[in-house]
């Protein structure tokens, strides 16, 4: 579904992405760990299409098509998902007003007829139901005076509604209690199928005992140094990353 | 000939013809023969080069045109066929094709007329304050072809239910025409109303509006007042709303301005009395070459009054938004609450906006504030819109929708309001 090859990522003149290797087949779940600061919401922007940030080099195959080639909105209409780790605020834009843009702008896409607004309705009520969000909130000002919680809430709201082939979670679990981690994840669970993925980046072990990680990579300075199981995760929230900046850090000397 | 010698012919075909505001033109026309048309170094017209705005060419109306009564229809505000309409043409007011349903409530007469009866004495005090305030050439030369001007009356304690809507048709269909609306509006005391003025160049040529309208507004009164701006980009405009506030009354204006050349909106709220209310509300969505430029005053002369202020602006293109924000607070006007802002967002690499708060303060138990931004679209926020697959142009279209929506919410006439919205929406270009 998504093949990121060798690639790399800077901006202004800093070399974040150093050659990134990733291969995500339907069905699957993909976990990336790794320290502050190593690149891992640089690699989620650069896939969503945040021209922030150049490319310098590799490529990225999603659905058959050359992702980087796409506008932002394009990749999000082939399927492409991002939550984001900082979602914006923005005043004056409710979350439905958006969300019936941005679905109808998708339908439109694949050659569907727009949803009235019944319909609409009804799809928003499924959805809110699914991730247990108040309709108070979806009518409030995008984000704006939302808690923590909140943001986290309204973007998997936002995934369940758009029902997106690959979503890429950037920390969705930071600054969620436990309830809301157990609703978000169960949200994560429901929608996942066999034809569908995710990549779920994630500092805690903890998101990773609700959303069962198929793998588990660890991005370090730009670069994925080492991949296995949900096993992995366990380990690194036993010995941190030490073990691992020693081990890269030696080879590279 | 030139502008001037161009007025001075105008002017004396007019001299004499008045009974009542002779006097009150003649004052005038001294006062605008000795300073003119105010150059840029004018320190309140330094953005706005109005010299190159009255032409030698300027058609200049002093008798009464005859205003097909028919064409109004087809400019009617969608959703106020029954509402109270007053019809100004090149400048003078036609009270043949004028409607005002509540009669009882609602006086409208030419302000000639007004001058010699009954409403004489409040005709002598109030026409003309606003020449404190802009004691420049502009105003002076509306004063001097006053007579041809209107007086409103919204009687004691009268709630007018529908809107009392000025149209000003400016025909330049023969060439470059020059219009100067006179307008004096007395809300007596507990009175209730809304005036919306709206402009109309028809013919395609070019046009100047040179409008004074001076309300004062008594006790308890309630006023609403909307500006909508969207004639053509030959259409040049310079106007003085001029508000004279008594005691408790409330004033609340919004100010539209979404095409034009070069637009110069004053408006001026004169805290006169204890507890009075302002609320100033504008909206500049400009395009093209044009230039508006909004200065508010708000002068605070007597303690526990308050005004709340917002103007916003968009500016594409090589447009240009000024916006000058001046709020006195004389010695005596303790207790007094102001509050400005003005946000501007520019779209265009060649457009500008330019922000001046102007504050004097001369009490000291006062709560006054303000601020002023000028800035691009949100890149995070367009980006987050477009990453859910709205298109750049669509989510561009959000974001500016989003940014006006509070001073159209500010509009409480639900017609008006919706029609202002759809061609904001069609400005836009926003697709559903
Ligand atoms: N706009 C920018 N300008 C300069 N440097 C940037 C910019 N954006 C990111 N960086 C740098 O790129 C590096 C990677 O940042 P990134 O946000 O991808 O890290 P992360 O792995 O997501 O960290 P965290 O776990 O803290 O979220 C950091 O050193 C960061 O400072
Ligand atoms: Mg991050």
């Amino acid at each position: 579904m998504l093949k990121i090859e060798n690639l790399q990522a800077r901006i202004e003149e800093k070399e974040i992405l150093k050659g990134i290797n990733l291969d995500i087949k339907p069905g699957e779940v993909h976990a990336i760990m790794g320290p502050n600061g190593s690149g891992k919401s640089t690699l989620a922007s650069v896939l969503a299409g945040r021209e922030d940030y150049e490319v310098t080099g590799g490529s990225v195959d999603f659905l058959g098509k050359d992702l980087l080639e796409l506008s932002p909105e394009d990749r999000a209409k082939e399927g492409l998902f991002l939550a984001f780790q900082y979602p914006v605020e923005i005043p004056g834009v409710s979350t439905t007003n958006f969300m019936k843009t941005a679905l109808n702008e998708k339908r439109k896409y694949q050659g569907l007829d727009p949803l009235d607004a019944a319909q609409f309705l009804k799809l928003m009520k499924e959805k809110m139901k699914l991730v247990q969000i108040d309709q108070a909130l979806l009518s409030r000002s995008l984000n704006e005076g939302f808690s923590g919680g909140e943001k986290k809430r309204n973007e998997i709201f936002q995934m369940a509604m758009l029902e997106p082939k690959l979503a890429i979670l950037d920390e969705t679990d930071s600054g969620l209690d436990i309830d809301a981690l157990r609703i978000v994840a169960n949200g994560v669970n429901q929608l996942r199928s066999k034809d569908n993925a995710f990549l779920v980046v994630t500092h805690y072990q903890r998101l990773l005992e609700y959303i069962v990680p198929d793998y588990v990579h660890v991005l370090y300075k730009g670069r994925i140094v080492k991949s296995g199981t949900k096993e992995l995760a366990l380990e690194l929230e036993e010995r941190g990353y030490d073990f691992i900046k020693e081990e890269v850090d030696q080879a590279i000397a | 000939m030139d502008a001037t010698s161009n007025i001075k012919s105008a002017y004396a075909q007019l001299e004499g013809k008045s009974k009542n505001l002779s006097a009150f033109q003649e004052e005038n026309w001294k006062t605008f023969s000795g300073i003119g048309i105010p150059a840029l170094k004018h320190e309140e017209w330094k953005y706005i080069p109005i010299k190159n705005v009255f032409k030698a060419s300027m058609n200049i109306a002093v008798e009464h045109d005859a205003f097909d009564q028919s064409a109004l229809s087809n400019y009617i505000l969608p959703g106020t066929e029954d509402a109270n309409h007053i019809v100004f043409y090149n400048g003078r007011f036609q009270e043949h094709a004028s409607k005002i349903n509540e009669k009882d409530k609602l006086v409208v007469k030419s302000l000639e007329i007004a001058a010699g009866d009954e409403d004489a004495a409040f005709v002598e005090t109030n026409l003309g304050n606003s020449q404190g305030y802009h004691p420049d050439g502009v105003n002076a030369l509306n004063g001097a072809f006053a007579a041809g001007g209107a007086f409103i009356k919204i009687k004691k304690g009268a709630v007018i239910s529908q809107p009392l809507i000025i149209y000003h048709f400016a025909d330049s269909s023969n060439g470059f025409r020059f219009s100067q609306p006179r307008i004096l509006v007395s809300v007596e005391d507990n009175a209730q109303v809304t005036i919306v003025e709206t402009y109309v160049n028809h013919g395609g040529g070019e046009s100047l509006t040179n409008e004074v309208i001076e309300i004062c507004t008594g006790r308890d009164s309630i006023t609403r007042y909307i500006k909508l701006q969207n004639e053509g980009n030959l259409s040049n405009h310079t106007g003085t709303t001029h508000v004279r506030q008594l005691e408790r009354s409330n004033t609340h204006a919004v100010t539209i301005t979404l095409d034009g050349a070069v637009v110069r909106n004053n408006l001026n709220m004169v805290m006169e009395d204890e507890h009075a209310e302002s609320h100033m509300y504008g909206l500049y969505l400009l395009k093209g070459n044009t230039l508006a430029d909004n200065h508010t005053i708000v002068d605070n002369r007597m303690p526990h009054c308050e005004s709340n202020e917002l103007y916003k602006g968009i500016m594409d293109d090589q447009s240009t938004g000024v916006f000058n924000g001046k709020i006195f607070v004389r010695k005596d006007a303790q207790k007094t609450n102001a509050y400005q802002s003005n946000k501007n967002i520019l779209l265009g690499d060649q457009a500008s906006a330019n922000t001046k708060p102007q504050l004097e303060i001369f009490a000291d138990d006062v709560k006054c504030s303000h601020g002023c931004t000028i800035g691009k679209l949100d890149e995070d926020a367009l980006f987050y819109l477009r990453a859910r697959g709205i298109s750049e142009k669509n989510a561009k279209a959000l974001l500016l929708h989003a940014f006006a929506s509070d001073i159209l919410g500010q509009i409480e006439n639900e017609a008006i309001k919706n029609y202002i919205e759809t061609l904001i929406s069609d400005r836009l270009s926003l697709e559903a």
